[in-house]
């Protein structure tokens, strides 16, 4: 489409291709950080309604106009470095959370055909890319020189390790069931089946996934990194302005990726069940990034849900849950995949 | 041209990140440098084809084992050590282990020729993906090494947890 668009003008070859994916990673980073901004009112708002209050409500009709408040508020706010902080690692350290979740959706696929990176390893990628972001937590909680900041890194790089290995585990049984390690290709490998998401046959691997991607994206049940009531606010503790924002953008983009990851593997990306495209043939016409999107905001929807339901894990049921019952649930969901693809 | 340009970029920024990873004072600084580094080593196995080998080498290297590192490292405390000698006084010796081992290498070089290529050429593994070419390769022709380095690591956990339950 963008494509077309530009050889139209005259720009052909590298220099047309270059424009096109310019274009493109301008498109998907505008949207996404527009999708953070109004997550957070999302957020709000939902967290609100569940606990009978309205949310927030002064700026701007029905408080629409808060996150933007809110940025510019951050921006504008003074930097404060702690006496005795290395400053270095101090200014990186906010720095490698977003850009290691901005990496990851170079590889998503929003809809048939829109993809920045179509590469093979594409889940292996995302692997990559989500485990560097525990560099973030590590480096701002030991640049900071505060004991807090360092015991919320201590405890938030155990827990985003220990989550990675069942993370990992858990997309197993779909790369055995779709044969790749493409996101496109998984998609369409999930519309072969009459039931169009791998959700049903991998239940295990989408329940231990679900889990794994609360406790990576540091969300409540699993927010121990900033408990309040222990460590103040964890990690980043000693930031400020707009290095304290980057932490929440990293956090807002990471939950979009996960869910990103969610549909993809499990719920059939942008795909509609074929038994439902058989009952109702004229949901073909809807474009698919509808599908995408909406599927993806009913995860979203599922962290505030849960975020505003279920009080916060002790440290060591945390540990315990992780180590025993996740990663051997998922290594089981792996036998099983792998037997049942060997026999049937 | 732009292939080779990118090469030297990488050959020389991962030369630059080596020295700076044996020269920093602070621990914890050599151990990001060398995360830098991995990157590098990373894109110089894409160049290769290899991009299986490329994302595990940031998903083991960097993702876990350098963060294991910098975990261990972060509990020492590292504003005493900071102070101390960066290099121990045998370092004549380890200069002149690392001129013999570079002799070595460069030797070894210019005496390579290269061999007749195998079933595995850039056509056939970009055609069969990188990432299944390794596995059926290593999972049939090389199972057995393959086990031993499994079992090999399985002693190093057992090891590490009975070294750790002894206290």
């Amino acid at each position: 489409m963008i494509e077309s668009v530009i050889s139209s003008v005259g720009i052909n070859g590298f220099a047309g291709s270059m424009i096109a994916l310019l274009v493109k990673i301008a498109i998907v980073f505008g949207v996404v950080m527009l999708h953070v901004a109004y997550a957070t009112y999302f957020e709000r708002k939902v967290i609100g309604h569940i606990q009978l209050r309205l949310g927030p409500m002064t700026v701007g009709p029905h408080g629409i106009l808060q996150p933007i408040a809110d940025g510019i508020k951050s921006f504008f706010k003074e930097d404060i470095i702690p006496a005795g902080a290395d400053k270095t690692v101090f200014k990186i350290a906010p720095v490698i959370p977003v850009f290691s979740a901005l990496g990851c959706l170079a590889v998503v696929p929003f809809f048939d055909g829109f993809v920045l990176a179509n590469i093979n390893i594409g889940l292996l990628y995302i692997f990559a890319m989500s485990s560097l972001s525990a560099y973030g937590i590590v480096m701002a909680g030991w640049s900071s020189n505060s004991k807090y900041s360092f015991l919320g890194g201590l405890r938030s790089t155990a827990q985003v390790i220990s989550y990675e290995v069942a993370l990992g585990l858990s997309l197993v049984g779909v790369m055995i069931m779709s044969e790749s390690l493409n996101l496109t290709q998984i998609v369409e490998a999930q519309q072969k089946y009459w039931h169009g998401m791998f959700i049903i046959p991998q239940f295990l691997g989408a329940f231990v996934f679900m889990i794994a991607a609360f406790a990576e994206t540091n969300r409540a049940p699993f927010d121990l990194p900033e408990a309040e009531s222990e460590l103040v606010a964890g990690f980043f503790v000693e930031y400020s302005g707009m290095r304290f924002a980057l932490f929440y953008m990293a956090e807002y983009i990471g939950m979009l990726v996960m869910s990103a990851i969610s549909v993809l593997c499990f719920v059939g990306g942008w795909t509609l069940p074929p038994f439902v495209l058989e009952a109702f043939p004229s949901l073909a016409a809807v474009p698919g990034i509808v599908w995408f999107m909406l599927k993806i905001y009913f995860h979203v929807f599922v962290y505030y849900w849960i975020r505003s339901t279920l009080p916060r894990f002790r440290y060591d049921h945390l540990m315990c849950l992780g180590w025993k019952v996740l990663i051997p649930l998922a290594l089981l969901n792996i036998v099983i995949t792998a037997l049942v693809k060997y026999f049937c | 041209m732009t292939p080779k340009m990118f090469f030297i970029y990488f050959a020389v920024a991962m030369t630059f990140m080596s020295v700076m990873v044996i020269t920093r004072r602070n621990p914890v600084h050599s151990a990001l440098w060398m995360i830098g580094l991995f990157f590098h080593i990373a894109a110089m196995y894409l160049f290769l084809n290899a991009e299986f080998l490329a994302a595990v080498q940031i998903i083991l290297y960097a993702g876990a084992i350098m963060v294991l590192f910098l975990f261990v490292i972060m509990m020492l405390n590292i504003r005493e050590e900071v102070v101390a000698e960066r290099f121990i006084g045998e370092w004549p010796i380890g200069v002149a282990l690392g001129i013999a081992i570079m002799s070595m290498i460069i030797y070894a070089i210019s005496k390579l020729e290269p061999g007749p290529s195998g079933e595995y050429t850039i056509e056939a593994v970009q055609k069969i993906t990188h990432t299944k070419a390794i596995g059926s390769i290593l999972y049939t022709q090389y199972i057995f090494p393959f086990e031993i380095a499994s079992l090999v690591l399985l002693i190093a956990v057992v090891g590490a947890i009975v070294l750790a339950k002894k206290r």
